[in-house]
């Protein structure tokens, strides 16, 4: 203690600091560094969780290339993100902005597109996989029957059953985009509005040259964002298809799924390290081109 | 005091003088056809949660019927799940761990965010980058060397197990340490004078003038961790210590084709959130939006 009080207050900040940074330094260290490494060895080995860990180079990756499943895997996860991002892009900032123009029960409103984003994925996946069952179970083929139209096949086809996996995540995120919408136009200066309107210049213009173009950030926020959702895209996969992981032949398997399904249901867990590492260089790719535009924002 | 008060405020004063500027044309034909677009918009986002209730008060031979208010009303589906007992204990499972989880994030992503803001030492931006790093790290990556670490320690199927992963994170720490900027430095300084020592000054001092970020930090970890999947599907094998999520997920499989038992199992996972959502909805959106536009 008398050690302590002859260092100076700048000594005495480090002691502190240390101090603080002991128990999350080795966290961090123990948790995700340390972790970080050990996937990266594992993909160059061949290991079944029980045997030896043995070495065997770029076989792994060497497999992923020749898999035929890894590719359609590949374009799954990529026709998540290309169509899951702009579609719950343009349908959110379609109800944030005519939202941000209704003051009446505005609270309101906006707790009936918030609330999906509070459920959990298990639990709505199970419902929306109801919803899709063909007659006399399924909601929406109920609807259809009544109405004389023909029945739809949602998850049993290989066509539908991708697009219908993904409507349930793409519900499920409207909310946090719409209130993040509306918090970016809400910031958007009420004088560039008066003056638009001094002008006497009509909606759409207000809307691509002034609300859109200030709402850059947003959008590439939310743009990458949800992106990294669909990429990352598990729990409603899983859920919707449990009698056929990734099912109708594979139609739906996303990456995450296929590690998952690698690892603890074939143990090649030298084979889905390597996957790990092809999802962190995708999402790695993302982010890094998110950087990218906004530095371009700035110049 | 101001400085921080007024920083968390900013959207929404903000957002009240310019909404005022914008909403002085009396109502129109257009506006009304607007609000009653936005009403039938909102009715079909709420669709799948409110057919999930209505399906679970059904009898079985009413749940082929498409109406929404259910003919003969029940709570038997209900009473069947819970009367199972599984569901309680998967319940407790996921709070106990949503809880731990949530505390241990406040106080150590709190501390460190503190830390690399207010404080000058060596190592410092070295630290910072470690942990920002991580933001880039997927924890799908992570998962399988976890494993491997679960097993080496003997922490697979326990709590210690689900919650090690998640006990701090570098989206809450990035999130206090924005917050903590706002907090003066004189105040520390004065308190120091004082005589409190920095733990001190800290927990008394700093904490509750960030109150708003830790709440919104504590929505999205107590969130997060109540519909964790992936993680806790890997790591438990036994049912008492399934998750709701984990827990459901087989309960549905395994009723196969009883879709009202079903809706009754996601209805009991998901009406805690929305309950709480109800009692503090504007609190929560703030939340929302403060945590996602600077974290």
């Amino acid at each position: 203690m008398s050690a302590y009080k002859r260092l100076s207050i700048r000594q005495k900040q480090i002691v502190w600091a240390w101090l603080f940074l002991a128990i999350p330094t080795l966290f961090y260290g123990l948790i995700r560094f340390y972790p970080t490494g050990t996937a990266f060895v594992i993909s160059f080995q061949d290991w079944n969780l029980l045997g030896e860990r043995t070495w065997t180079g770029l076989s792994n990756y060497q497999k992923l290339w020749n898999d035929p499943v890894f590719w359609k895997v590949f374009r799954n996860t990529f026709a998540y993100l290309i169509i899951g991002t702009p579609v719950s892009l343009v349908i959110s900032f379609v109800i944030a902005y005519h939202l941000d123009k209704t003051r009446f029960m505005h609270g309101f409103l906006r707790m009936l597109y918030f609330l999906p984003f509070m459920t959990s994925a298990v639990a709505m996946a199970w419902v929306w996989r109801w919803f899709y069952q063909p007659v006399p179970i399924g909601l929406f083929n109920n609807f259809l029957a009544s109405a004389g139209i023909p029945q739809i096949a949602f998850l049993n086809s290989t066509t539908n059953a991708l697009p219908a996996v993904l409507a349930p995540a793409v519900w499920a995120g409207l909310g946090f985009q719409v209130i993040i919408f509306m918090a970016g136009l809400r910031a958007i200066p009420g004088s560039y509005y008066e003056a638009a309107k001094i002008d006497g210049v009509g909606w759409w213009t207000v809307l691509t040259r002034i609300t859109l173009p200030l709402l850059k950030p947003t959008i590439v926020f939310i743009v990458v964002f949800s992106s990294i959702g669909f990429l990352r895209i598990f729990d409603h996969v899983f859920n919707m298809t449990t009698n056929n992981p990734g099912g109708p032949l594979n139609a739906t398997k996303p990456l995450v799924l296929m590690i998952y399904e690698t690892a603890f249901s074939s143990f090649d867990m030298g084979y889905a390290a390597a996957q790990t590492v092809v999802l962190f260089l995708i999402l790695l790719l993302v982010s890094l081109l998110q950087l990218w535009i906004l530095k371009g924002d700035n110049s | 005091m101001t400085a921080v008060s007024d920083t968390s405020e900013l959207p929404s004063v903000k957002a009240e003088t310019v909404l005022s500027a914008r909403s002085r044309k009396p109502a129109n034909l257009g506006q009304i056809l607007r609000w009653l677009l936005l009403f039938l918009g909102g009715l079909l986002m709420i669709a799948p949660i409110t057919y999930m209730i209505s399906t679970s008060l059904k009898w079985p031979h009413e749940i082929y019927n498409v109406n929404l208010i259910p003919e003969e009303p029940t709570i038997e589906n209900y009473t069947y799940v819970l009367e199972d007992g599984r569901f309680y204990l998967w319940f407790v499972n996921s709070i106990i761990i949503a809880v731990i989880t949530t505390v241990s994030n406040l106080f150590f992503d709190s501390l460190v965010g503190y830390t690399l803001c207010k404080f000058r030492f060596p190592g410092r931006y070295i630290v910072f980058i470690a942990i920002l790093s991580t933001l880039m790290i997927p924890t799908e990556m992570l998962v399988i060397p976890w494993y491997m670490m679960s097993q080496s320690f003997g922490w697979l199927d326990s709590y210690w197990g689900i919650m090690f992963p998640g006990l701090m994170t570098a989206f809450g720490t990035f999130l206090m340490k924005q917050f903590f900027e706002s907090v003066p430095d004189d105040f520390l300084e004065a308190a120091r004078i004082d005589g409190l020592n920095e733990f001190q000054i800290w927990w008394k001092i700093a904490m509750p003038l960030v109150k708003p970020a830790l709440a919104a930090l504590a929505i999205f970890v107590f969130l997060g961790n109540w519909t964790a999947f992936l993680w806790p599907l890997i790591v438990t094998n036994s049912v008492e210590m399934y998750t709701v999520p984990v827990g459901l997920s087989g309960f549905g499989d395994e009723v196969d084709v009883a879709w009202e038992l079903i809706m009754t199992g996601a209805a009991i996972s998901t009406l805690p959130t929305l309950v709480v959502f109800l009692i503090f909805q504007r609190f929560i959106i703030r939340g929302v939006v403060m945590a996602g536009l600077k974290g």
